[in-house]
């Protein structure tokens, strides 16, 4: 994985697998020097023990074969980059995976392409209500993908349709440096 | 500047568009494990919504499903057109994402070199 949005990606995939029907989406580029993201879902959970063991790449719920690199790659790179991750989960209720990286650190991966990102989890998941926030520091805006059905008058929004993908391509791209400008005058 | 209002006035035509590729019948389908992922199915992916919209495919649906085991032969991307066999490709590329989109989806010419597997439905 060469940059935080990937490991987003990817751990946003567990919350699919996980049967999730709602996840919330939350990043910030500057909390007290720290980048930080967190992913919490409605999906199954984890029982106590798993939860334990999840770093191990060993452990896995996956039947095609018995390694899982995910979490234990995101383990990693925060350690890596003087940062922590946390996975707080019950069984039917959901998991929340929270990770840091201190800014300061040489080591500490690009954010890389957040739209990109937002992008494809959109297009494939459609029956998926994807709340994403956005920060600086305490600058921050909402995209919650429940609202833009409501403004289509549409149960289920297809990302993959040219125009869909275009506006919403930009959008978050502007309100995202929206945001950055209004973080960095701080 | 964009904002919600832009999106009310496509309204109309976005729904109409949505209808079509509800009931398209060719599905392409990304491995978004994190093999897929590390392997650069994002860019995969990216690539394909480019390219459908450069040749302007209305009717073909966009899916992504996780890790099936042949994570090696990451990015796998699979096409699968009605009453034709599940074609699977491998260690897909963006460069080779026009080639699969043009010679099959569009004329429906099977990319032999690039191909892992074949799923008779």
């Amino acid at each position: 994985m060469n940059d935080i949005a990937l490991h987003i990606l990817d751990i946003i995939q567990n919350s699919l697998a996980a049967g999730a029907s709602v996840i919330t989406l939350y990043i910030n580029e500057d909390l007290l020097g720290f980048l930080v993201f967190s992913v919490e879902d409605n999906g199954k959970g984890m029982s106590e023990e798993m939860v334990q063991q999840v770093c191990d790449p060993f452990v896995t719920t996956r039947t095609t074969r018995k390694v899982g690199m995910g979490l234990p790659l995101l383990s990693m790179t925060t350690s890596q980059s003087g940062g922590t991750l946390s996975i707080k989960s019950k069984l039917g209720q959901g998991t929340t995976v929270r990770a840091t990286f201190c800014n300061a650190n040489v080591d500490r991966p690009p954010l890389g392409d957040v739209v990109k990102t937002i992008i494809i989890l959109l297009v494939g998941n459609p029956q998926v209500r994807l709340i994403v926030h956005y920060g600086v520091g305490t600058y921050s805006f909402t995209y919650d993908t429940q609202e833009i059905q409501q403004v289509l008058g549409l149960k289920e929004v297809d990302y993959s349709v040219p125009e869909l993908t275009a506006w919403v391509r930009e959008y978050l791209t502007q309100e995202i440096t929206k945001v950055r400008e209004e973080g960095e005058k701080k | 500047m964009k904002s919600l209002e832009d999106l009310k006035a496509l309204r109309e035509k976005l729904q109409s568009d949505m209808k079509v590729r509800r009931e398209a019948g060719t599905k392409i389908i990304i491995g978004m494990g994190t093999c897929g992922i590390a392997a650069g199915a994002r860019e995969v992916m990216a690539a394909i919504l480019d390219e459908l919209s450069l040749q302007n495919l209305k009717d073909v649906q966009v899916q992504q499903t996780g890790c099936i085991g042949m994570c090696e032969k990451e990015v796998l991307v699979d096409v699968v057109k009605p009453g034709e066999p599940r074609i699977t490709y491998g260690k897909v590329t963006p460069k080779d994402v026009k080639k699969i989109i043009v010679d099959h989806v569009m004329h429906g010419k099977i990319v032999e070199e690039l191909v892992v597997g074949k799923i008779e439905q």
